[in-house]
């Protein structure tokens, strides 16, 4: 009987050699590309004198450092113009094929590669980016590489891996209302902090998972990163079979059934092994706000700041205590009573489709509140903008008092003009609220959209659930 | 890829857990399509009073005279004692550039975050694990004893005190190859070409829709 795991599985169909000391040459099936991690990559392939190994495996945007408003204009800061013409010089130079700018499929990387079935089941899947992982929400191995490991795919197609220990994140029974993809992986990173997979690959499994749609599903991968796991993944399903169906880059044809056929092995065997066990149970899982400045300072809704004083490990205490001091938070605080500047509803994480339905079912007819300087939605691509228009998601956010931009990275870090400015407090659907993230002295907390589209309507957060 | 063998060099100790990548070169410098001329804004929001910018002259900014890094006695540091989970956050190569070309290049924690131990490797930058014990030990000893310096010997796999403790290190035999030789992956790789269309030619009859 084998008793493989999902990862197992996916990693031994590519190894092409596997040394002694247990490190593998992987084959990589799918490598995105996107302007901030790639030039420095290709700079590299050019002085070697080398060209991409299968340059129909790869695929480029630009979206980090993209304008979401008055697109036509151009970038206006000369750096990141630089950068963006920088990677259409290098696909146009190697014959990859890019998403630019004024590409209506343009987008966030891990928005666009899905909704192209670029990244499919069974895949292995790479780019110069940590969130990379989300891809892993269909069965595939995907992780985030750095800028030497992108010259390494352009360059052969491999990457000179180790394998990682086998975890596995069981959220078992009903998600309760209110409750979305979001709150768990808050929960989950809450529950084994931001080091708890460090070495891992993380299969999240459970009755739970198997509930969330397939962009669930990517949010919940998307942050396996933040729980310090390189790649988090998903068994495939029926959901996830018929997410590709006609979708552009996915089989078709003849070859559906049997691409069909070798998904449906894509899952862990019954007995299989795992290293390291986690179970939640969903039905005790709550909106999750965080208050710190590591994912994992995070705390139900209805609860409180909490306080240092009471933690027993002085590395972690000062840890604490650093975070609300740049938060500017108090302990005890209701988190009912954190009052927010601006708002954010975007990212790879929470910028598909049905968080902005999400969200526009909260803001549906009510105002943005007076306190709130900016509440801004940005679409995960410029597919995802155009189905939302077409559903009339816009004008919702539009009459609510919502600005409604252009798909890009946008405030998830501030690499373009959207950003906080010091001491502004932010309730953000991306993944990371680190020092700084959101615009040097900003402060984020990461939330759901129905959380953040809520916090713009009263101004500070409210639950979800109340409403 | 650069050779480290050998090293005696000035400790600067960091003591802040979960040291994100974000704080170790914001998102601003992000923006530069070199490899090099990181190193002023290594740690940029905590080592300045003032908000930096690319193409500042960052000499002419204010450093925060409270970042362990401004200390006049960690000046030339070459070794960074940090705390757990070091590197945490994006997968941005920049930040081991920025490390490497502030001249720091050795780094002792307890742990790290995956992608940053895997990128540091590339860049002659040694990322060094030690038992929590081990680096509460050595961050005693460091802010005790001003021009506090460590040896690490890659070879030996050791970190050895001024008063003759020796800490031994675990790393996997390929990366210490590698890094002892100054070996680039890439050119090993291209070792194995044959290898890698045999599984290309295989893989194109099991799976053709990968390769559409
Ligand atoms: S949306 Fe944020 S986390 Fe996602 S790729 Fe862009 S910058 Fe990274």
């Amino acid at each position: 009987m084998p008793r493989n795991t999902l990862y197992d599985k996916l990693w031994d169909a590519h190894v092409v050699r596997q040394s002694a000391d247990g490190t593998g040459l992987l084959y990589i099936d799918r490598h995105l590309v996107h302007e901030v991690t790639s030039p420095q990559a290709f700079e590299g392939l050019r002085l070697a004198g080398r060209r991409p190994w299968r340059v129909g495996a790869n695929l480029a945007t630009a979206d980090h450092n993209v304008p979401t408003t008055e697109r036509a204009r151009g970038i206006a800061d000369p750096v990141s113009r630089l950068q963006v013409q920088t990677l259409d010089r290098n696909c146009h130079e190697f014959g990859i094929t890019e998403f630019g700018m004024s590409d209506p499929r343009q987008g966030i990387v891990h928005v666009i590669g899905p909704e192209q079935g670029a990244t499919l089941p069974g895949m292995t899947v790479v780019c110069g980016d940590s969130h990379t992982s989300t891809h892993g929400a269909f069965g595939a191995l995907a992780f985030g590489i750095g800028t030497s490991e992108v010259e390494h795919v352009l360059a052969t197609q491999c990457l000179i891996q180790k394998k990682s220990k086998n975890m596995r994140v069981r959220v078992d029974g009903a998600i309760p209302p209110g409750v979305t993809a979001k709150d768990i992986v808050l929960a989950i990173i809450g529950r084994i902090g931001t080091a708890g997979g460090t070495g891992c690959a993380i299969e999240f499994a459970g009755t739970a998972i198997e509930q969330l749609s397939v962009e669930g599903r990517m949010t919940v991968c998307n942050m396996a990163i933040e729980a310090g796991a390189r790649a988090g993944m998903i068994a495939v399903d029926e959901k996830t079979i018929e997410y590709f169906r006609g979708r552009p880059y996915a089989p078709r044809g003849e070859l559906w059934d049997p691409a069909v056929k070798a998904w449906r092995e894509l899952k862990s065997d019954p007995d299989a092994k795992f290293d390291k066990e986690v179970v939640l149970n969903a039905a005790e899982i709550k909106p999750q706000v965080t208050w710190g400045t590591s994912p994992e300072m995070v705390v139900p809704v209805d609860s409180v700041v909490p306080d240092p004083g009471k933690e027993p490990d002085s590395v972690k205490r000062t840890g604490m205590q650093q975070a609300l001091k740049y938060m500017g938070l108090e302990p005890g605080t209701p988190v009912r009573e954190i009052y927010l500047d601006k708002i954010f509803i975007g990212s790879c994480t929470n910028a598909r489709i049905e968080d902005l339905r999400a969200a526009a079912d909260v803001v549906k007819g009510k105002q943005v509140a007076k306190r709130i300087k900016l509440a801004m939605v940005v679409p995960g691509s410029g597919l995802v903008k155009s189905e939302a228009e077409k559903e009339g998601l816009d004008k919702i956010f539009k009459d609510a008092g919502f600005e409604w931009r252009d798909p890009g990275c946008s405030m998830c870090l501030a690499m373009n003009a959207d950003r906080l400015e010091p001491g502004e407090r932010c309730a953000s659907t991306s993944n990371r609220n680190f020092e700084g993230r959101q615009g040097a002295g900003g402060r984020t907390h990461l939330v759901s959209p129905a959380m953040a589209a809520a916090a713009a309507i009263a101004g500070h957060f409210v639950d979800v659930r109340e409403l | 890829m650069k050779i480290f063998d050998k090293l005696n060099g000035l400790v600067v100790p960091l003591d802040r857990a979960n040291v994100d990548t974000d704080a170790i070169i914001p998102k601003q410098y992000l923006k530069s399509i070199e490899r090099t001329g990181f190193g002023p804004n290594l740690f940029d929001g905590w080592r300045y009073l003032d908000p930096g910018e690319p193409g500042m002259d960052h000499g002419k900014r204010r450093p925060n005279p409270d970042f362990v890094l401004n200390r006049p006695r960690y000046r030339g540091a070459q070794i960074l004692l940090a705390r757990d989970n070091f590197g945490c956050g994006s997968s941005r190569e920049h930040a081991p550039w920025a490390l490497a070309d502030y001249g720091l290049r050795a780094i002792i924690a307890p742990s790290y975050a995956d992608i940053f131990y895997n990128n540091s490797f590339k860049n002659g930058l040694l990322p060094i694990v030690l038992e929590r014990d081990a680096v509460d030990r050595l961050f005693r000893e460091t802010e005790a004893a001003p021009g506090y310096t460590l040896t690490v010997d890659l070879a030996a796999q050791t970190v050895t005190t001024p008063s003759g403790a020796v800490f031994q290190f675990e790393i996997d035999a390929f990366r210490k190859h590698c890094l002892l030789n100054g070996l680039d992956d890439i050119g090993l790789t291209l070792e194995h070409v044959d290898e890698i269309r045999a599984y290309e030619a295989r893989r194109r009859k099991e799976a053709p829709w990968l390769f559409v």
